[in-house]
């Protein structure tokens, strides 16, 4: 019991020192207009925009190194956003960063996989499970649809499937364009 | 005693078109060919499939386990074979797919056993996984969980019973007020019971005389314990929205974005408080419901229908005439125009409609919105139509949340009285789905960057980590090195030599050949004398070769040397 008791404290002060650690070893230096970028960038982590994520990128984009239709991720909307947020001209996205894709999600074929680890290296949210000469596989609702682990893969056992519209996720058209169909 | 009642804002005057089918008495519908169950009972939640392909099952069996939050139980509506468990269309607007058990049924429509909850032997927290279990939900249209509308109860001081039905062409719950009050009434009571109100208001519109009656009727007969009122409300649509009914009988105003549970008042269907008494008195489970056939029809009626019974599989009964051109699957201000006939009907379906171009004409092209108000007058949810209209259609979401659009109960009544012919609800509609897409999509984006960051926080941890064992294995080594330092100095000395790393190696060799001198013959007593003789000589050349030392004898050596006794014992 006192031992369990022992351990179960031990373990606390543990991640409390590591909490603590993290929170001042990552501490965001209130820089607000990185945040107020970073919010509305899509969080794909996809690299795409050319930085390494998207923080780096709306650093990149509040120090005018960057410019703001970088990342195909957060398509036409989000460069909208962004123009909005700095008060720039909306501009289309760059087409050497890539083109806005459907939502996907990475599918890994288990028969093939050969339990390499190298996908779950390149993830970058820890979106795929598995170990060592173990077959892996990817956490659905954790995938950005990065793409990031399809390259890594020896025996190109990774595809990106689109995510279905099911009944939860399911919205109305806009009603102008059905209307403008029929009239 | 003439009660006051109350007054909401708005509404309007639809036709009734209630004569159609109002005078039908209930009859069961004939059993389909095949039964479609949707695990999934409204967008919800979806329950978890406990039953396989090839399985018989019950009238009544629960083939979904109640999952999640929200979740209820689905069951089995008749006996018959699991034929398949997949994807089915459903009865939503957009017309995808959900998993759905698919029974035949084997024609003896034989129940489970069944057993009526004791209410007065358990508590409360029991009865409401009772009613979870026997799969109750709002049989009103949305299908929600009771349960959870009962879980908040406590400090409720009314129980609001909804029988105004006021969207046209429906009838259903006024067949189920006229003919079965009496179970009703008891669901009522029941309700009551668990949420521990103490009044009971049941609000019927006043076209409906004789279920006003019936209901009368059936409170005088029951006798129940707290006060009781059937009360005809005035025909308005719609007066049976929540809030509304609400407000007109009890004159409580709930304000934007509050539920009526916060103001002492909970409301629930007439079918609801029917299918609570079946599960509650009978342990029944709710597998079945009344369904309104009627709009451009021969014989409109009122059917019970065993939820998962195909659409196509009930047009017959109500003769669609021949210039029907779809079907709406609820009333005509709030249902919607069903994509695929094969979709079954679900708890919350109430209504089936066809409709023809001459019953319902195809609205006029919309213009633009000159601002006149009047869909602001018709409002019942005291909103700005016309500005949810504009911040919708510009997309601007975050304004139209500002002007309560989801106070928004998708009556109609805007659309209705519009001059210029907007289909305002659909985009309400559009809006509303917008806004949630959004809200997922944020909370993905949420998840992402804090999962991100915590890999970089890791990476970074496994990489100090690695350092610190690193930096930690060296300072071992040098801590050694210190050491045997200090006990060599003597090897040192004599190697003359100043270099510690020398002198370590000077220092391992002079330990290895020590050791390997102190290594004596095992297991030598009891030897005959030839083989301690063997020995022996052995082990002279050994000495010989390690420094030619003189060799002792083989007794000496295995009595004096702690070594040797180490070894054998
Ligand atoms: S391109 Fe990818 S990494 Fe860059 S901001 Fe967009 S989602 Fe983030
Ligand atoms: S599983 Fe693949 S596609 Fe999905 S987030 Fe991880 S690396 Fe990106
Ligand atoms: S009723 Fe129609 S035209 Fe009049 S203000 Fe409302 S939306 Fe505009
Ligand atoms: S549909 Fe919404 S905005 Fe229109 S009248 Fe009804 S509650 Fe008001």
């Amino acid at each position: 019991m006192l031992t369990a008791l022992l351990v179960m404290a031990g373990i606390a002060v543990v991640l409390g020192a590591a909490l603590g650690y993290a929170s001042i070893r990552f501490k965001v230096e209130g820089d607000p207009l990185v945040d107020k970028i970073d919010a509305i960038l899509p969080q794909t982590q996809c690299g795409q925009c050319g930085y390494p994520g998207c923080k780096p990128y709306a650093q990149a984009i509040a120090n005018g190194e960057a410019d703001i239709n970088q990342c195909p991720p957060g398509g036409e909307e989000g460069i909208r956003h962004l123009a909005d947020l700095l008060g720039r001209e909306f501009k289309p996205l760059s087409e050497e960063h890539g083109i806005e894709k459907p939502k996907s999600v990475a599918f890994i074929d288990e028969q093939t996989c050969i339990g390499c680890t190298l996908c779950i290296q390149a993830c970058p949210v820890d979106a795929i499970v598995g170990a060592a000469k173990q077959m892996h596989t990817v956490v659905e609702p954790l995938c950005t649809g990065c793409e990031l682990c399809l390259a890594p893969c020896p025996v190109d056992c990774i595809t990106m499937e689109p995510v279905v519209e099911t009944v939860e996720t399911w919205k109305w058209k806009y009603p102008v364009i059905e209307i403008r169909q029929t009239a | 005693m003439i009660r006051k009642l109350f007054k909401f804002h708005g509404g309007v005057h639809p036709e009734p078109h209630k004569s159609e089918s109002a005078t039908a008495a209930i009859r069961p519908a004939p059993m389909p060919s095949e039964l479609v169950v949707p695990l999934r009972q409204s967008t919800r939640a979806a329950a978890r499939c406990i039953v396989e392909v090839g399985q018989h099952v019950l009238k009544g069996q629960r083939i979904g386990e109640a999952e999640g939050k929200l979740g209820t139980a689905v069951h089995a509506p008749t006996s018959g074979e699991v034929i398949a468990i997949g994807d089915h269309p459903m009865a939503h607007p957009s017309g995808l797919t959900a998993p759905a058990v698919h029974i035949r049924p084997d024609g003896l429509d034989q129940w489970i056993d069944l057993t009526p909850f004791d209410y007065d032997a358990n508590d409360r927290i029991s009865m409401l996984a009772n009613l979870r279990d026997a799969g109750i939900v709002g049989m009103g249209g949305a299908a929600f969980p009771s349960h959870i509308k009962l879980g908040t109860g406590i400090g409720i001081e009314t129980l609001v019973i909804n029988g105004a039905e006021c969207e046209p062409w429906i009838t259903c719950d006024d067949r189920l007020m006229r003919e079965r009050g009496n179970a009703v009434i008891d669901g009522a009571a029941i309700l009551a019971e668990v949420i521990g109100a103490r009044r009971v208001l049941i609000g019927i519109e006043d076209n409906k005389p004789e279920a006003v009656e019936s209901m009368r009727k059936a409170v005088a007969e029951a006798r129940p314990a707290l006060p009781m009122d059937v009360i005809a409300v005035p025909s308005l649509y719609p007066a049976g929205g929540e809030k509304q009914l609400i407000r007109v009988l009890t004159g409580i105003e709930i304000p934007h974005g509050k539920l009526g549970g916060e103001f002492g008042v909970q409301c629930f269907n007439t079918g609801t408080a029917h299918a609570v008494h079946r599960a509650v008195r009978f342990g029944e489970p709710l597998v079945s419901r009344i369904v309104t056939l009627t709009g451009n029809a021969d014989t409109p009626g009122n059917y019970e229908v065993l939820v998962g019974t195909p659409i196509q599989h009930l047009l017959p009964l109500m003769g669609p005439r021949p210039d029907t051109d779809r079907f709406l699957l609820g009333g005509p201000m709030m249902g919607f125009a069903l994509t695929d006939l094969s979709v079954p009907i679900v708890k919350g379906s109430n209504c089936i409609i066809a409709a023809s171009p001459t019953l319902f004409p195809p609205p006029p092209a919309e213009l633009p919105c000159i601002r006149c108000g009047e869909c602001a007058r018709a409002c019942p949810a005291e909103l700005q139509p016309f500005e949810l209209y504009w911040f919708s259609r510009s997309r601007n979401f975050g304004k139209a949340q500002e002007y309560h659009l989801f106070d928004c109960i998708e009556c109609g009544c805007c659309s209705y009285v519009c001059p210029s012919h907007i289909p305002l609800v659909d985009y309400y509609r559009f809006a509303k789905s917008e806004i949630w897409a959004r809200e997922r999509e944020s909370a993905a984006a949420d998840q992402a960057r804090d999962r991100f960051e915590f890999r970089n926080y890791r990476q970074e941890r496994e990489k100090t980590e690695k350092a610190a064992k690193l930096a930690a294995k060296a300072a071992e080594t040098k801590a050694k090195l210190a050491e045997t330092e200090g006990v060599d100095n003597k090897v040192q000395v004599a190697d003359g030599s100043e270099d510690p790393k020398k002198a370590l190696i000077a220092a391992a060799l002079a330990r290895a050949k020590q050791q390997k001198a102190a290594i004596k013959p095992a297991n030598t007593d009891n030897l005959p004398p030839e083989a301690e003789a063997e020995i022996a000589e052995i082990e002279a050349r050994r000495q010989k070769a390690l420094g030619g030392s003189e060799p002792k004898p083989l007794g000496v050596l295995t009595t004096d040397n702690n070594g040797g006794e180490d070894k054998q014992s």
